[in-house]
């Protein structure tokens, strides 16, 4: 529960003028923008600068924004929409992991995290790094249901799905973090 | 409340493939109260329900420990740099004015009412009900208009957007009565 005035609050502020109010927006929903961006981009660099132009684009648009739904419900479809953008302009592969290439993909990032497991044994690490080897659309709604706390209404209208869509999407989304998790952290997963 | 019935091969109390989808909905709080029971019951009874249940359980419990990625520290910082280039955008709806969207509608109804009109104008009302049509209707060859590929696109087209509205209507009464639930 984030402490201090609420996200209304704040944009009535932010409306009236006082620009730095902003900044306890920014602060209270970075890593949930951040950890959503790298679901998508894969990597930090590239993560960090489309979060800035999320912020960015959610303060110009800030006068369109009704209070009809949580705050954070709609910066999260200027998330999914602007990193659907990002992946379009970059050409990344953004197909399901049944496509032959994206195990290609997840296989030779496999390789990269057998090399530091020792390291990044941690229970966290591991499920972050699970995450991460499924596809954007998969790492997305179980970031949004788990980390984001977004209900499955609130899914629907981020992704533009029913709410029936979207509870199949995450079942078929955690069952194929489940099979990651058995394939690549089997050992860490028995030392829990 | 039905009660949900499903075939087995397993003997698993007739749940069969859809024990994952079950016991996901059981675990998220999101099942009916008669479906917790029913689960419940088979979690007690059955011992490959069990094991299922206490593996999704392990699942749900470690991504909902995973923390969250952590952006650079400057990120805050970056973020007010950039927006003070940027003014607020006036909100969509003090730039889109509905006055000038009315006229443009009610400037395409005048117009086919217009046409309508003017049609209609050029009827000779008076004329004899015998007159004949230089054309006998009854023998015209219909297939051969709807064989002409134009044609035939035009009407899929028809088809196609009356299906949409139809869509649109449905959906706009399924909202409507969600809300009233």
């Amino acid at each position: 529960m984030p402490t201090g005035p609420s996200d209304t609050e704040i944009i009535s502020l932010v409306l009236k003028g006082d620009y730095n109010a902003y900044s306890l927006l920014v602060e209270r929903y970075k890593s949930y923008v951040f950890t959503l961006t790298l679901r998508f981009t894969k990597n930090r660099e590239d993560a960090e600068e489309v979060s800035q132009d999320i912020f960015i684009k959610a303060y110009r648009s800030l006068a369109d924004f009704k209070g009809m739904a949580k705050f954070s419900t709609w910066l999260y479809t200027i998330v999914n929409t602007t990193c659907i953008t990002f992946l379009r302009k970059k050409k990344l592969d953004i197909r399901s992991l049944d496509d032959e290439k994206t195990f290609e993909i997840a296989d030779n990032q496999d390789s990269g995290f057998r090399a530091n497991q020792v390291e990044q044994k941690s229970r966290q690490n591991m499920v972050n790094q699970a995450i991460a080897m499924l596809s954007p659309d998969d790492a997305q709604i179980i970031t949004l249901f788990y980390k984001n706390e977004q209900s499955l209404e609130e899914i629907g209208q981020i992704l533009g799905l029913e709410v029936n869509t979207a509870k199949v999407r995450l079942h078929r989304a955690r069952a194929r973090l489940k099979e990651k998790m058995e394939k690549y952290f089997v050992e860490e997963v028995r030392d829990l | 409340m039905k009660q949900k019935f499903y075939y087995s091969p397993l003997g698993d109390g007739g749940v069969g493939g859809d024990m994952d989808e079950r016991l996901w909905e059981y675990i998220d709080g999101l099942s009916s109260a008669e479906e917790r029971y029913s689960i419940e019951k088979l979690l007690e009874t059955n011992r490959e329900w069990k094991e299922k249940y206490h593996e999704l359980l392990e699942i749900h419990q470690l991504v909902q420990s995973s923390a969250l990625e952590e952006p650079s520290l400057r990120f805050t910082k970056n973020v007010m740099e950039g927006i003070a280039k940027y003014q607020i955008a006036p909100a969509a709806k003090t730039y889109i004015n509905n006055k000038i969207i009315w006229g443009i509608g009610i400037f395409f109804i005048a117009l086919v009412v217009g046409f309508l009109v003017y049609g209609f104008g050029q009827i000779d009302w008076s004329a004899k009900s015998d007159t004949k049509l230089p054309v006998d209707i009854s023998k015209v060859d219909f297939s051969k208009f709807f064989n002409n590929t134009y044609v035939n696109v035009f009407m899929m087209i028809n088809v196609v957007l009356a299906l949409m509205l139809l869509d649109k209507f449905l959906e706009s009464k399924k909202k409507k009565i969600h809300k009233e639930a």
